[in-house]
């Protein structure tokens, strides 16, 4: 086992196993935190998969700026929130979370069922990509060639995105905003 | 190197617990967390196929849409969140139902 398949074990580890911290825990902080681990591990695994420039967007976008919106808006929703989470019983598996344990993992086994019965390798595009050399390679720089493409290739969905983005804002702190007659 | 079906299993288990998050939550900033999981998710397949997209990278390049995205839908849902904890004191789903019949 090569170096970077462990990291890639390692890094799908405690992925997985921060999401399912998150699925079964009470405490809304704690489980917010364990969402940053779980973020944070998801940035090595786009580094493994040889996209850097997404695994910092990945940590400044997330990391420094929705985990730290939720945790704001988190602590302002009060302290009553937090107690009457904690008063929720704490059986490990209740009767009504059946249904949803049936769903995912059901759904979980399809999309798994699909997968193996899928030969990636033999996609035609990805034969063709592999046939002419249109594989990133390991010492390969992309943030050059993507920040080219932004402004050439895709600059209307660039421009698109961006018109979208400012709404949202604006959206949001015209909601948020405190005044009685609106 | 890795394979590209062992970063779409990582991707399905995540998607899976994002979907048994969204459904057994009783509270809307948990039920937000497992919207971003779902997202990451789809982000972290979007990646492991642009893998093969050297000259146009637009794998990569919509996974930075994706990401930019999800910071929109962020931001409008905690403002709504806190919108709906101002005026029903609380912010379980189940107990906002006052446009109810």
């Amino acid at each position: 086992m090569t170096m970077v398949q462990a990291m890639f074990y390692l890094m799908g580890f405690i992925t997985l196993a921060s999401g399912l911290f998150i699925a079964i825990s009470k405490n809304l902080v704690r489980s917010v935190f364990m969402f940053f681990v779980t973020l944070m591990a998801l940035a090595g695994l786009y580094v493994l998969a040889l996209a850097d420039f997404i695994a910092i967007t990945q940590i400044v976008v997330y990391v420094g700026g929705i985990l730290v919106l939720i945790i704001f808006a988190f602590m302002l929703s009060g302290r009553e929130t937090l107690a009457n989470l904690q008063q929720q019983q704490s059986k490990f598996i209740r009767i009504k979370k059946l249904p949803a344990i049936l769903l995912a993992v059901l759904f979980f086994i399809v999309m798994i069922s699909v997968l193996f019965k899928t030969n990636f390798d033999g996609l035609p595009w990805i034969q063709q990509a592999i046939a002419q050399k249109n594989t990133i390679g390991t010492n390969d720089a992309m943030i050059g060639n993507i920040g080219v493409g932004l402004m050439t290739h895709y600059l209307l969905p660039f421009e698109a995105i961006s018109i979208l983005l400012m709404m949202a804002l604006v959206g949001a702190a015209h909601i948020s905003r405190k005044e009685k007659g609106i | 190197m890795i394979s590209l079906s062992d970063f779409l299993i990582v991707s399905a288990g995540l998607f899976c617990i994002g979907l048994f998050v969204i459904l057994t939550k009783r509270n809307a900033i948990q039920i937000l967390i497992g919207i971003e999981l779902m997202l990451n998710a789809a982000i972290l397949n979007l990646i492991a196929f642009g893998k093969y997209d050297r000259f146009i990278n637009s794998g990569q390049t919509f996974a930075l849409f994706a990401i930019v995205l999800a910071a929109a839908t962020t931001a409008v849902a905690l403002a709504i969140i806190l919108n709906v904890y101002k005026k029903y004191k609380t912010i379980d789903p189940d107990k906002t139902d006052q446009l109810k019949d």
